[in-house]
């Protein structure tokens, strides 16, 4: 293509961009002396800092595509991650990297950094939860928050009213939340796509605007708080030592739900959640449940957002509605895509990136959220498979051993 | 009594809106045997096998399954495709339908899906029975791979196959649920002739080891060298059946296959 043409294109876009942030980055309002300041400085930078950013990113493009078609009849490009799980002893390398720092973290960082990571960790296990339905059943679900909050107001209530524990009510926040999964499953079995994600959006609506007005019930918009902590068969902790539990604790809900997820893939449960992704109706023609097998992938997922409802709930000691919005929901949907779909590892550098990051930015203040979108829209434009793409499953079975790899 | 037919339809009617896409159908398949079902584009055929798999429910009509050997008459109306298949009608698809970011072996193993039992308990505690079951499906799947020669593609993604093997794999794959009668729609479309030699000798393979089979062709060199017997339809009826011979000859298929063009 000419390169006059790419030119032509990155002024217009550049222009565009002035346009749509003139608001912002040229009109300045000055409420007390009343008057506007016109920072036209700002919009040459805004011009000349899109131009560039648009050839860099028409460069790597281009550069990908060259790539591809040198590459294209060797094997898929594995990613760094790929390669580095392949090898047995970088493998074990990374894990036991990976186990230290997690074991220390607390020991050397402050109580507020490991506050951080103990969120970050939850939105990995609520990631994965929320892999089981969309990445590998392929129902894209925009209710997530719902069972979240299902297994929040369990433990408070159950708190509030009866006094029981964390250790008590955890099991029966996940089921609870997993019956939840089952009741919205059975409606939206006829749908799928976009259908799917709007009665799933509609859903996760109605739990919250019930919790907001159900007053009696949920104490309303004001929540409920005093929730008791995590304990430990009886022993009350000082503040400071409970935020370590319940990070030692994150730490060992996520290694659980890691395990029992990657089982779970990696069965006749798991291939059929892939074959129904894939294709419905050859799917139940290959004589698969086509409801048992979305109730069940409905109620498993709803199950880890269940119990993470009941973790957050004991963290924060304080529930209420404004914590399950739709943007949580979005935010748990963005790891999983992010990370790439049906991927565990994926949804584990989805979590700790997409909840990390906007920490880490605050240095950019006000610019921070910005940032963090131009970052989710640069991943999304360069890697629309995710950071870890879905890899291929190898079987080595005549050896009597039904191993497989990571996917 | 003594020979009951494996697949016995009767009036089968199936109407879309004001279209009425099969008309009172007949048709039955005996064990072992090789059973074409041919006409002109758009006279039915995949209809048929919609309705008989429970894709589609029948307007009007009977689907009744006898498993060989003295087996008790299962009746398959009103069931769901997968129970239709878990009872022993396994299909292929005309336009290819399969699972294509999953391995070609992996395409076998869901096939195996209703023969096998593990569930959320198994798959994560891994108990013996599980990894038995898992074993069996694996040696199970790839044996069928072998046996239509796409072995070597085991852990190639589906939809990298060619043309011609990805038809293989759909006929593996409905071989993996160990159906009494096999449906196949379309099997020969889009394959060279090469890749068509190489199709018949396979279904001639598998009739041989005593699997039933129920075939919508249009290459007729192939219906009429594998066929026991053969059905017409045009517009939604049957118009004539009876052996290759007596088919060749009919007047009424002539006629129909006349309007139309015929794509050998
Ligand atoms: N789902 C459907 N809705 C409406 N009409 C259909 C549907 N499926 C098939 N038909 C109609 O039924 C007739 C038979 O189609 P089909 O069974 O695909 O023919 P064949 O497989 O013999 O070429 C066609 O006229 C087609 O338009
Ligand atoms: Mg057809």
């Amino acid at each position: 293509m000419g390169l006059l043409k790419e030119l032509k294109k990155g002024v217009l876009i550049s222009l565009w961009f002035v346009f749509l942030t003139f608001p912002v980055m040229v009109i300045k309002v000055d409420p007390i002396a009343r008057t506007v300041v016109w920072r036209w400085a700002n919009a040459l930078y805004m011009a000349v800092g899109t131009f560039f950013i648009y050839f860099l990113v028409q460069f790597f493009l281009r550069k990908k595509e060259n790539r591809k078609e040198t590459n294209d009849s060797k094997e898929q490009t594995l990613s760094f991650i790929h390669r580095i799980l392949q090898d047995r002893l970088q493998r074990n390398i990374l894990i036991g990297v990976v186990a230290v720092v997690a074991v220390f973290f607390p020991q050397f960082l402050s109580a507020y950094q490991t506050n951080v990571m103990t969120t970050a960790l939850m939105y990995v296990v609520l990631g994965l939860g929320l892999n089981i339905v969309v990445g590998l059943a392929g129902l894209l679900d925009l209710g997530f928050v719902a069972f979240y909050a299902v297994g929040a107001y369990t433990y408070a209530l159950l708190n509030l009213h009866f006094g029981l524990g964390f250790w008590a009510v955890l099991p029966i926040g996940g089921l609870i939340a997993a019956t939840f999964g089952i009741l919205l499953g059975f409606p939206v079995l006829r749908l799928r796509g976009d259908y799917l994600a709007i009665v799933t959006l509609g859903f996760g609506e109605i739990i919250r605007l019930i919790l907001e007005n159900w007053g009696q019930f949920s104490k309303g918009p004001s929540g409920i708080s005093n929730i008791s902590r995590p304990g430990f068969f009886g022993i009350e902790f000082s503040l400071q030592s409970s935020i370590i539990y319940t990070y030692y604790l994150m730490v060992l809900l996520v290694l659980v739900t890691i395990f029992v997820v990657n089982r779970l893939q990696d069965s006749r449960l798991g291939r059929a959640w892939i074959a129904l992704r894939e294709d419905e109706i050859a799917c139940q023609a290959m004589g698969i449940d086509k409801r048992k097998t979305k109730l069940v992938a409905f109620s498993l997922g709803a199950f880890w957002a269940g119990i993470m409802g009941v973790m957050f709930a004991a963290k924060t000691t304080f529930v209420n509605p404004a914590s399950f919005t739709f943007l949580e929901s979005a935010i748990i949907l963005s790891i999983v895509v992010l990370g790439g779909m049906g991927s565990i590892v994926g949804v584990l550098f989805g979590a700790l990136i997409l909840i990390l990051m906007p920490e880490y930015l605050r240095a950019l203040s006000q610019y921070r959220m910005l940032a963090f979108g131009a970052i989710l829209v640069c991943m999304m434009v360069f890697r629309p498979q995710g950071l870890i793409s879905n890899i291929r499953r190898t079987y080595t079975f005549k050896k009597k051993t039904t191993s497989s790899l990571c996917r | 009594m003594t020979t009951q037919p494996i697949l016995d339809v009767s009036g089968l009617t199936m109407d879309f809106g004001g279209i009425r896409a099969l008309n009172t159908l007949d048709l039955d398949v005996n064990n072992g045997e090789i059973v074409a079902l041919i006409g002109p584009n758009g006279a039915g055929k995949t209809t048929f096998f919609n309705c008989i798999t429970g894709i589609y429910t029948p307007t009007a009509g009977d689907i009744w399954l006898t498993p060989p050997g003295g087996g008790k008459k299962i009746s398959l109306n009103g069931l769901k495709p997968n129970q239709v298949t878990e009872k022993g009608l396994a299909r292929t698809f005309q336009n290819i339908r399969l699972f294509s970011k999953m391995t070609v072996l992996e395409n076998v193993m869901i096939g195996r899906h209703c023969r096998t039992k593990a569930f959320i308990f198994g798959a994560i505690f891994r108990n013996k029975a599980t990894l038995q079951e898992e074993q069996g499906i694996l040696e199970t799947s790839y044996a069928i791979l072998e046996k239509v020669g796409l072995a070597n593609y085991a852990d190639e993604f589906a939809e990298n196959l060619p043309y011609g093997a990805q038809r293989r794999l759909e006929i593996a794959r409905a071989l993996a649920t160990e159906p009494l009668l096999l449906l196949l729609d379309e099997p020969a479309a889009g394959m060279n002739p090469q890749e068509t030699i190489g199709l018949e000798h396979l279904i001639k393979q598998i009739s041989r080891e005593g699997q039933a089979i129920l075939l919508i062709e249009h290459d007729m060199k192939l219906v009429m060298s594998l066929s026991d017997r053969i059905f017409v339809m045009d517009y939604g009826k049957k118009i004539a059946q009876g052996t290759p011979l007596e088919i060749r000859e009919n007047p009424a298929v002539i006629k129909a296959y006349l309007g139309e063009e015929v794509d050998a």
